[in-house]
């Protein structure tokens, strides 16, 4: 059992958590026309990089959505940060 | 000299000292340019050649495999044959599969052992029967062979399933795919691989490549660990490493890869004659002709390139099957694998042009690749060969996902994944 870490509640078994895509997708204006190739390169085209990489993942007891980097080949975690706006 | 494998040349060589026997296929130093350059000696790579060579004449090959031949996924699969999917599209281009898979070892003159043992999917409530039933009405108008069973029915072909009043989800029925089975991975990378280079095909193992050449927007081939080597076309066939692979072309796929994952028990006598997945346990599993029994379920659910498994899913799987077949349970495990699978949002293959001229694609097999094997190199072949689409692969271009006409199997047939 690997062990991730949530921003919110620390270290926890890889299991409580869901990986829900990758860090930095830009949803297209869709007030505008959006090209068709536009959209489907928002809703399915991946990077699916090989080593280092930035996700988005779900820590499903608590329900936060943070960022994690890790590594796809070694697997180790390199941080966790949280997703959340500092209050003003 | 053996080339041609039969009895008589085994008693032949029995009786000269096996003295005469050559090597399967040669390794030759890749030359400086070839019509067809393919990438990835597994199954799919090797078919492609073979067929590039039987169905269109086209000798002058190259396959580059940065490994050893069937090193990735085709030596990592669980080796099971089957073509019980919901959609027309996927029924004729499985089916088509299991057809050339039915000829495959006198075609190749090469034993793949393909035992048609039949599946077994079973069902285990109300909704889940009618759910079979669909499904083998489904597959019996795509022209494939399917049978519902009963209860009793599952019982005699899978006797050791757990039917006692302890089981969780009592199997209700199933759905019996009676052509089915499993095959033997290794030998169809193989066969392939010997007919091939028998018909002019260079294979090139320890081969990477490292970068396209690119010109004029053209991909006229590929820079590699051995040299550059020109192309009149280049085709890809990386399985969980052709997001990496075409990255290099600045393309992305529709793909994210994860590790799969199998497992091998000890050797046990006869136990179970055909393939069983029992769903709702998220486990299959069929045995080997040397007893073992090869155990597979879902995907880890963490992307990955490091071809090894995680213990949650490790532990799911094997929970699932002491439910399913509670007299197994102190079966100790002999190997445990995984493999880098590419998956697609839709569950089906991508065959065809990869928006770079000159380059073609053959991934997001995901989790079902070994199966597809001949189909996908036969059809491979023909895209490689005339540039077009064969009419069975047209529906797997990847232009279905702006045009948003997705084959969705992983919602349609109920596959985990």
């Amino acid at each position: 059992m690997q062990i991730f870490s949530c921003p919110f509640c620390g270290d926890r078994p890889e299991a409580e958590f869901h990986f829900a895509g990758e860090l930095g997708k830009v949803r297209p204006d869709t007030v505008a026309q959006v090209d068709p190739d536009d959209w489907a390169g928002y809703l399915y085209a991946q990077r699916n990089e090989k080593g280092p990489v930035r996700e988005v993942w779900m820590h499903m007891t608590c329900s936060e959505l943070f960022m994690m980097e890790r590594d796809s080949v070694t697997m180790a975690v390199l941080s966790s940060k949280s997703l959340r706006k500092v209050a003003p | 000299m053996s080339r041609h494998y039969s009895a008589l040349s085994v008693l032949r060589e029995g009786l000269r000292g096996n003295r005469g026997w050559t090597k399967a296929w040669r390794s030759p130093r890749p030359k400086s340019s070839y019509d067809a350059v393919v990438i990835g000696g597994g199954g799919h790579g090797l078919a492609t050649a073979y067929y590039l060579a039987k169905n269109h004449g086209i000798t002058n090959v190259a396959v580059l495999e940065k490994g050893w031949l069937g090193g990735g996924n085709t030596g990592r699969n669980t080796t099971v044959i089957r073509s019980n999917y919901f959609y027309p599209e996927s029924a004729a281009l499985y089916d088509l599969s299991v057809r050339l898979y039915e000829k495959l070892s006198r075609d190749l003159n090469y034993n793949v052992m393909f035992s048609q043992r039949g599946m077994v999917v079973t069902a285990h409530s109300e909704p889940e029967m009618e759910m079979a039933a669909r499904q083998v009405n489904a597959m019996r108008l795509n022209g494939v062979d399917a049978e519902l069973l009963d209860r009793e029915q599952v019982r005699k072909l899978v006797p050791i399933l757990n039917f006692g009043p302890d089981m969780r989800h009592p199997v209700q029925g199933g759905v019996l795919q009676p052509r089915a089975g499993t095959g033997r991975h290794d030998a169809v990378a193989w066969g392939y691989a010997r007919a091939a280079d028998a018909a002019g095909v260079d294979i090139i193992q320890n081969c990477e490549v490292l970068d396209f050449i690119i010109e004029g927007g053209r991909c006229v081939g590929v820079h590699t660990s051995q040299g550059d080597i020109r192309a009149g076309v280049v085709g890809a066939a990386v399985a969980g490493h052709s997001s990496a692979l075409v990255a290099k072309a600045g393309l992305d796929l529709p793909i994210t890869s994860y590790a799969l994952q199998a497992f091998v028990s000890e050797p046990l006598k006869p136990v179970l004659d055909t393939v069983v997945l029992c769903p709702p346990f998220g486990t299959y599993l069929s045995q080997s002709d040397k007893g073992g029994l090869v155990i597979g379920g879902g995907l880890d659910r963490v992307p990955s390139y490091g071809q090894r498994g995680n213990m949650p899913v490790q532990e799911h799987i094997l929970a699932g099957l002491v439910e399913m077949m509670p007299a197994l349970a102190k079966v100790k495990l002999l190997r445990h694998w995984a493999g880098i699978v590419d998956v697609t949002p839709d569950s089906s293959p991508i065959l065809g042009p990869s928006g770079l001229d000159g380059l073609m694609l053959n991934c997001g097999w995901g989790t079902g690749g070994f199966k597809a094997i001949p189909a996908g190199g036969y059809l491979f072949a023909h895209l490689l060969a005339t540039g077009a689409h064969h009419e069975i692969s047209r529906p797997f271009d990847r232009d279905r996902f702006v045009t948003g006409r997705l084959i969705d199997e992983g919602a349609a047939s109920g596959i985990a994944h």
